[in-house]
């Protein structure tokens, strides 16, 4: 039964991803069905776990459903920056400590999971929107509140709805100074802040094969920008590769049938994008570099779960060599996991930041939430390559966000102003 | 505790694609479990004065794709623990759509609603109906919701489910899906 779902040409990824892992799931292959999937991993972090915990508390259940599967990630502000959050923190820790789940301290949850953990056709669940990063190894990977989180623990289970798909096709090759953020930033464009909503996209084309797995991590993390459940990039060659190299075997290897049908089908020539600016306020309103370029900014943030591994990393080193971050700018630099925090000090990125006036922190949500290293002051100017510009998203609710790749991030702290990274590369 | 079925109050009309940042912000959510502290916070990236103006039985009218963003269930509880009854709106983000049930705050989807009302408006939301009220006296029925996540609603989010039926709602779905 289960090999017939794999091999039906009538569905999409999510048709068959949730009718292969549900219970009863031959009956949930349709948009709107819904059933209940089981949960391979089960994540949360430590602004979405204190309530969780709270709950599970409140629930009066007494025991997980299994310890394993179950990951607590301090992530957002870690080390604490104040009381308040080292005692949330110190919350998280009881609870691991009286019920065997794993703890993660000092890696951003979704890249420690990629690293670590994710496989093709796991049942990914996260207590936080970005856990959608998943889906660039083809795994279902969606995030959930505290309750229904506490629910899984409680379970392992949770009801899901099956989703609509859009498909997205990717041809042509970039040009100099265009990477997989200035992609994802067109298609949300495109789409609007709303356009993802309830769907799973899949991303599909020869254009595919030319991202890397990271660059991968990078769409489907930011694909939440439009409102997505899932965002997929089916298991190829690459893939393959990168699961051997770590060692992981795939659970379940699902590709879309040839005859599924989608909600909206898009194209993308990723030849014709340029470096792409979403203005202060919301994601869906982007520019080309050009019709932002030399507005002041104050910082320059280069990180988050969206863009901080470590191919980030190496264009904001390429960009900076030689470079001096302008004075009166900050430039802040963080990493998205341990992993990439090491390799940037083994190979030099570490030392080429330091020397152009950019501040390294530890791996950390940090500045992409306001919550510590890198928060805005009242009318301050930031660009960054993190998800969210939102009103007080870093911090004061007068300062403003404009979001971009690395690459563009690091040419503007060297000006002061937004600046095209062409020009740099 | 149970949801009462007619809920009558003013109107807070709210813009399109109202985020959870500006829900209730990061720096705030993060720094504390309590919801009582949660409410103070609400709508603190519009107005961090909100917490003193709203009154206890108001209502939300929101706009496409309220609650985007971030997952954070602070934002539906900061808004539960405002004392708002219930939240409307042209359409719902995802995730803060399923927090809502989680929690047990009315979330109706109603396209065209922001047309029929403005702000301060006093509005009845009908949960038995899943229907609403507007000032000229037009019923407008809200999107259907399958009655288990209605029952959730009603039962007051997962907390009291679990703690009346010691499952959860959806385990009673499977059984039914299974038995059919």
């Amino acid at each position: 039964m289960r090999q017939d779902i794999l091999t039906d040409d009538s569905l999409t990824f999510a048709e068959k991803i949730i009718s292969v892992r549900a219970d009863g799931g031959e009956r949930a292959q349709h948009p709107g069905d819904i059933t209940v999937i089981p949960a391979d991993l089960a994540m949360a972090q430590d602004s979405t776990g204190p309530l969780a915990i709270k709950v599970f508390g409140e629930m009066g259940i007494p025991k997980v459903w299994d310890a394993s599967k179950i990951h607590l990630v301090i992530d957002h502000s870690f080390p604490a920056p104040d009381e308040k959050v080292a005692n949330l923190h110190h919350l998280i820790r009881v609870f691991v400590k009286k019920h065997g789940v794993r703890l993660v301290e000092g890696s951003i949850s979704h890249q420690h999971l990629l690293e670590n953990h994710v496989v093709p056709g796991m049942v990914l669940l996260g207590a936080d929107s970005h856990t959608c990063q998943g889906g660039a190894v083809g795994a279902f990977a969606t995030g959930i509140g505290s309750s229904e989180m506490a629910a899984v623990w409680a379970s392992g289970k949770l009801w899901v709805k099956v989703p609509e798909s859009i498909k997205v096709n990717l041809t042509g090759q970039f040009k100099k100074g265009v990477f997989a953020r200035d992609i994802v930033s067109h298609f949300i464009a495109t789409v609007g802040e709303d356009g993802g909503n309830y769907r799973s996209i899949e991303w599909k084309g020869p254009g595919v094969k030319d991202l890397s797995i990271a660059s991968r991590a990078c769409i489907s993390n930011n694909s939440m920008e439009c409102g997505c459940k899932l965002s997929i990039f089916e298991v190829d060659p690459s893939t393959q590769e990168y699961f051997r190299s770590v060692n992981r075997k795939p659970m379940y290897e699902i590709h879309a049938g040839v005859k599924a049908s989608y909600k909206d089908e898009y194209d993308i020539d990723v030849g014709r994008l340029g470096p792409e600016v979403a203005e202060p306020g919301n994601v869906d309103k982007v520019r080309g570099v050009e019709e932002v370029e030399g507005t002041p900014i104050d910082e320059a943030f280069i990180g988050s779960s969206t863009n901080g591994r470590y191919e980030d990393l190496a264009v904001t080193a390429k960009i900076l060599k030689g470079h001096k971050v302008r004075s009166g700018t900050r430039c802040v630099i963080t990493p998205a996991s341990k992993g990439v925090f090491e390799q940037a000090i083994k190979n030099g990125l570490a030392e080429i930041f330091l020397q152009s006036g950019a501040v390294f922190t530890n791996a950390t949500c940090g500045a992409c939430v306001g919550t510590h290293l890198g928060v805005l002051g009242e009318n301050e100017v930031c660009i960054s390559s993190s998800p969210r510009n939102y009103i007080g998203r870093m911090g004061a609710i007068t300062s403003k966000i404009y979001l971009s790749s690395p690459a563009t991030a690091a040419a503007s702290a060297i000006e002061g102003k937004i600046a095209d990274p062409r020009r740099y590369l | 505790m149970t949801t009462p079925s007619i809920l009558k109050g003013r109107a807070w009309v709210w813009p399109d694609d109202v985020n959870t940042d500006i829900i209730i912000p990061f720096r705030f959510k993060a720094r504390t479990n309590d919801p009582v502290e949660m409410a103070k916070y609400a709508m603190y990236g519009f107005d961090p004065e909100f917490y003193k103006k709203v009154k206890a039985g108001d209502l939300f009218v929101g706009g496409k794709n309220f609650g985007g963003g971030s997952s954070r269930e602070q934002a539906p509880v900061a808004i539960k623990y405002s004392n708002v009854a219930a939240v409307i709106a042209e359409s719902f983000a995802r995730i803060f759509y399923r927090n809502c049930f989680a929690i047990g705050l009315p979330a109706l989807e109603v396209p065209g609603i922001t047309k029929g009302v403005k702000q301060f408006d006093e509005i009845e939301v009908d949960l038995q109906d899943w229907s609403v009220r507007t000032p000229d006296g037009s019923v407008h029925r809200a999107l259907k919701v399958p009655e288990f996540l209605r029952g959730l609603m009603r039962e007051g989010g997962l907390v009291e489910y679990y703690k009346r039926h010691h499952n959860f709602p959806w385990e009673t779905l499977e059984t039914k899906a299974a038995a059919r």
